[in-house]
């Protein structure tokens, strides 16, 4: 669980929201809370804090929307 | 005998159908026939390319093996070896024959760009985005056969919509089950009937019949006001964009609808961009396999970049940058006008401020009011802004103002 949380802290520090992690479903894109700038300023936290290397065509949107899915690809990548 | 453009006249149609019919069999009973589509690949192609003027034809063949040779050489580099400047290098490469081309008009020197035929911009795209996902490592696998069925796809081949490799790849690999290729056809038949509308009914009546008439109105009007202005200017406008659209989005409905047919599920490229409520809103929805080819190859890695190199420090600031890089380079990709890099800038402009806006509004998220009213307003003046941009890259205003 503790991935999941420390990408919901992520999240809430790109967007300045802090209700991101009440749904670990939503879909960040469908709902407009990550646009490219964001998305971008995500992968490259998640490339810090977890080292692990996300180029930015491996984004592929349908496979990161929602927060359960991006921890998912996280421990994929790890 | 010449060239036939796609999807522009009834023969085309003909020959499209009855080269489709095997295709369709096979697929309804579970096949895909390689050689056959191959061969019906090769005829297409003949018939646009080889149909009279074989120069077309010719450049394609070239332009392919000289893609086949950049693409293959840095793959095989790539396997061992990740320089960012060999990459760059290989990106130019791949983009020269397409610059010699846009140069061409400036240069009036037809020397340079022996490359030229229908459609070159669309496949560099997609041998671009190969280059690209090379070096990410996110296509490791590609075989020459794989690569020119890819950038020669005949139903998109002239102007789009612009898959991508992998996905495409996921769809050529497989047959669909017989339910899911029954509705493909039921919604491929719907975008075939819908892009006849569009472009032989709605997009004529746009362009062919009045923006003439009104072009010779707004010209004749042009010296009796500062810059020209006048109604007839304004009505111009409103034409050209709703031509603009009607045929390139009946286009488009064609070249996904052929896919369709094919089993192939081309991505849209229209998705009712008027009725966006800002300009932002309007690039997800207008040439959205474009704008969103720009998005991921351009401004997010830009982005990106600037970002890990920690080359910007401020968020707004990179952004802005961001913004007028991607359409700086969409103005030059049209062409080298005035009016081309112009309507980049103006776009790129639009964004910078639509996104000032988006920043103001959620401030004094409490003062503003939102409701249906402020959403019709916000379509209104999303969609003038974008007219006039329309306005802009039809290049009237320069008949208007220098000739």
């Amino acid at each position: 669980m503790e991935k999941t949380d420390k990408i919901v802290d992520i999240l809430k520090d790109v967007t300045g929201l802090d209700n991101i992690g009440d749904n670990l479903d939503q879909d960040l894109f469908a709902t407009g809370i990550l646009d490219s700038m964001a998305t971008v300023e995500v992968l490259v936290t998640l490339q810090d804090q977890f080292g692990i290397a996300v180029p930015v065509s491996e984004f592929n949107r349908s496979q990161w929307s929602t927060i359960n899915k991006i921890s998912d690809r996280v421990t994929e990548l790890e | 005998m010449h060239n036939i453009t796609p999807y522009s006249s009834p023969h085309y149609f003909i020959y499209l159908f009855v080269l489709l019919l095997p295709i369709v069999i096979g697929l309804l009973y579970g096949k895909r026939f390689k050689i056959y589509d191959f061969f019906a690949t090769v005829v297409i192609l003949a018939i646009t390319f080889f149909g009279g003027d074989a120069r077309q034809g010719i450049s394609l063949i070239f332009y392919i093996i000289f893609e086949m040779i950049i693409v293959f050489t840095y793959k095989h580099y790539r396997k061992s070896h990740n320089n960012f400047w060999v990459f760059s290098l290989m990106v130019v490469l791949a983009i020269i024959p397409l610059v010699f081309v846009k140069l061409d008009p400036l240069l009036k020197n037809t020397t340079i760009s022996l490359f030229a035929f229908m459609g070159i911009s669309y496949l560099t795209f997609k041998a671009v985005e190969i280059i690209m996902e090379l070096r990410d490592g996110t296509i490791k696998e590609i075989k020459p056969t794989e690569f020119a069925r890819f950038l020669l796809f005949f139903p998109t081949i002239s102007s789009g919509p612009i898959d991508r490799f992998r996905r495409f790849q996921k769809d050529v690999l497989k047959v669909p089950s017989r339910e899911k290729y029954l509705e493909l056809l039921h919604t491929g038949t719907n975008r075939l009937m819908l892009g006849l509308v569009y472009k032989f009914i709605l997009g004529y009546f746009f362009g062919t019949l009045l923006l003439p008439k009104v072009s010779i109105l707004a010209l004749s009007y042009g010296d009796q006001a500062p810059l020209g202005i006048s109604w007839a200017l304004v009505a111009y406008m409103y034409t050209y964009s709703m031509y603009l659209f009607f045929d390139f989005a009946g286009y488009s409905l064609f070249a996904v609808a052929i896919s369709n047919f094919m089993g192939i599920e081309t991505p849209m490229n229209f998705r009712q961009p008027f009725k966006s409520v800002n300009i932002k809103d309007f690039w997800n929805r207008w040439h959205i396999t474009l704008s969103f080819w720009f998005r991921d190859f351009i401004y997010m890695r830009l982005i990106f970049m600037m970002m890990k190199k920690k080359l910007v420090k401020n968020r707004i600031v990179m952004a802005n940058i961001g913004y007028v890089t991607l359409f700086l380079i969409m103005g030059f990709w049209h062409g080298e006008t005035w009016y081309y890099i112009v309507y980049g800038i103006f776009h790129a402009c639009a964004m910078i401020t639509n996104d000032a806006w988006l920043r103001f509004k959620k401030k004094h998220r409490q003062q503003i009011p939102s409701n249906k009213y402020t959403k019709a307003l916000a379509i209104f003046i999303t969609f003038n802004v974008v007219c006039f941009s329309f306005l802009i890259f039809s290049g009237f205003l320069n008949t208007l103002w220098f000739s």
